[in-house]
């Protein structure tokens, strides 16, 4: 499938050189209209934004052109007081901003790992034949169709310190002594997070890796059955390398899910300062305190953070997310 | 099945907590919001009561029916536009071969991925620049950063499986590339055009950020943003039966419609990925 179908069957050189090219004219001209509003809707306000970082734009100036050019100081910037003393300023020097780079870090890779572990899990039994498999199949799809903002209130309710069902279970089995406020203590809010993340998305998970099992031939596992061979070298020989392809890509999309959380945390732990994410925090510096300038210059260094993970990803993966054939 | 009885067994309980994990939240939400005054805070795990009153309260808000209709509209305009241009663009980047091609593709996956943070200020200027601010436009116009190159993405990964000998009998008979997309392909098309339809419209239905940041009065919230702004009289008093009762009114359809769509969904899903 490399080349598409007009370069194949062609009667005559010269006319099918004509009709590639005519081809070639109407894809350009079917890219258009796409092409635009992605520069429209897309490009230009990344633009924008990485333009912002390099100004004092604040809620009062960011329309009326007032705003002025400061080069890197938002980012970074160097202050010597009349004393004498030399200070930092700028996001790469607030304390904040590195908890926020640490928590989003920390929870990404936890919530990932976690999610291909029981993702793998689910799969691996999904793909088992038995009674019931449609429904369970279908059960497993409900936390993944549930909207991030509502399984953040539901689960903000079990998890409530006094009335929450959680702390109900954990006390009635003696597991916890009194009730926990899971998403207002410093060191159980980001547990907390990533409960419902990896309740959410684990079945996301399954199912892409699922894909990936069951395109792997049955009768691989017949032969292995045959030669007596034990079910976890199976698993750990066949499968799994058989498997890394699909791994590989729905730990990427998720990793970027994961990367840049927002709305999860903002919901289930407003107040806590251990789950504080880039993006949270960003999004408080631009519209909470309307600081154009220092918000923006964070949310371009997200940006930047998660291209250059996505093109490590790629290159050490040797990913092919394209979809093309290998040439 | 040649498994031992107690393997079988262990595996079953698997099945059963897998099961019971998944949709014990939303077991417990639809039973909350059944609940009213203290039955409520009494935690536990079978139904006590029964009221249809956080319901009520639900429909008497002005807001909810009024976000519900946002809601629709913007996620409705937002993935018809997305699925108007991205019939034709992905008939372009799945079936001729031009110059540049793997980079566009790339850049259009580049762009539903990266997070929507870093376009926020940018877009919010854009959107006062064109008078959009709290006007549901705003939101048709912003989620299609997501919709746009999601629905084109997938729609590629579709066309590009469909067989040429159709397209090569199209062109023998001397048909338009715009005569192969809506005579050819479009029929074949549906199914497709139907699930990345609805994946798009979820995703714009679920959306949070945008809908916060672009929209100030409460008529104009989509209901995300209502179900996360509703509050009770003080900041303590938190109304979760109403709460729990707007959930699951939001959650349903959405079940419903991944329940129907299921093997589709599965497929759209996995569309280019997996195939890799």
């Amino acid at each position: 499938m490399t080349h598409s179908s007009a370069n194949s069957g062609s009667p005559t050189k010269g006319k099918s050189l004509n009709l590639q090219q005519k081809r070639v004219r109407s894809a350009y001209m079917f890219l258009t209209p796409m092409i635009i509003m992605l520069l429209v809707v897309a490009a230009w306000p990344l633009f924008r934004s990485i333009s912002f970082s390099f100004t004092d734009a604040s809620a009062d100036t960011i329309f009326n052109g007032q705003s002025e050019w400061v080069g890197f100081e938002n980012y970074l910037e160097r202050r010597v007081r009349s004393n004498g003393d030399i200070r930092w300023r700028g996001v790469l020097a607030d304390k904040d901003w590195w908890v926020a780079v640490w928590n989003t870090v920390r929870f990404s890779l936890i919530s990932v790992s976690l999610e291909t572990f029981f993702g793998l899990l689910v799969a691996l039994v999904l793909n088992m034949e038995f009674k019931g498999r449609g429904l369970v199949r279908a059960a497993i799809l409900i936390p993944w169709a549930i909207p991030t903002v509502v399984s953040a209130r539901m689960w903000g309710w079990m998890l409530n310190d006094q009335f929450g069902i959680i702390n109900h279970i954990l006390l009635m089995l003696h597991l916890i002594d009194s009730p926990i406020a899971w998403t207002a203590r410093p060191d159980t809010a980001m547990i907390a997070v990533l409960i419902v993340d990896v309740w959410k998305t684990t079945p996301f998970m399954a199912l892409l890796i699922l894909a990936g099992l069951q395109m792997i031939p049955r009768d691989m596992y017949e032969a292995a059955k045959i030669d007596g061979i034990n079910p976890f070298k199976v698993f750990f020989r066949v499968t799994l390398p058989l498997l890394k392809p699909a791994i590989l890509v729905a730990v990427i999309f998720r990793a970027l899910d994961a990367l840049r959380i927002f709305d999860l945390i903002y919901l289930l732990t407003p107040q806590s300062g251990s789950t504080m994410t880039m993006s949270v925090l960003s999004y408080r510096e631009i519209q909470q305190f309307g600081d154009y300038g220092e918000g923006s210059a964070m949310s371009t260094l997200l940006f930047l953070i998660i291209t250059t993970f996505v093109l490590l990803y790629i290159k050490l993966g040797k990913l092919n997310l394209g979809g093309e054939a290998r040439q | 099945m040649n498994r031992s009885m107690p393997r079988t067994i262990a595996f079953y309980a698997c099945v059963l907590l897998i099961v019971l994990i998944a949709v014990f939240p939303f077991y417990y939400a639809i039973m909350t919001s059944f609940e009213t005054g203290t039955a409520i805070f009494r935690p536990n795990i079978l139904p006590e009561s029964f009221s249809w009153d956080n319901y009520k309260a639900i429909f008497t808000r002005r807001g909810f029916v009024r976000s519900v209709a946002n809601s629709v509209f913007i996620a409705s305009i937002t993935v018809g536009a997305a699925l108007l241009l991205a019939v034709t663009a992905s008939y372009a980047l799945a079936r001729v071969s031009f110059r540049g091609r793997g980079l566009l593709l790339m850049t259009i996956l580049g762009v539903s991925m990266f997070p929507q943070i870093a376009v926020l200020s940018g877009l919010y200027e854009l959107i006062n620049l064109l008078g959009l601010y709290n006007k549901p436009w705003a939101l048709v116009l912003s989620y299609t950063i997501f919709t746009l190159p999601f629905t084109v993405w997938v729609l590629t990964t579709f066309m590009r499986d469909l067989p040429m000998e159709i397209e090569e009998a199209a062109i023998v008979d001397g048909a338009t590339p715009w005569v192969i997309i809506t005579r050819v392909f479009m029929p074949l098309l549906w199914p497709a055009l139907v699930t990345t339809g609805l994946l798009a419209f979820i995703g714009a239905w679920n959306e949070f950020l945008f809908a916060l940041t672009f929209t100030i009065s409460a008529d104009q919230r989509t209901v995300p943003v209502a179900i996360a702004l509703l509050s009770g009289a003080s900041q303590q008093e938190i109304p979760w039966g109403p709460i729990m009762a707007v959930s699951v009114l939001v959650t349903i359809p959405l079940i419903v419609l991944v329940r129907v769509f299921q093997r589709k969904i599965v497929a759209g899903l996995t569309a280019g990925g997996v195939k890799g």
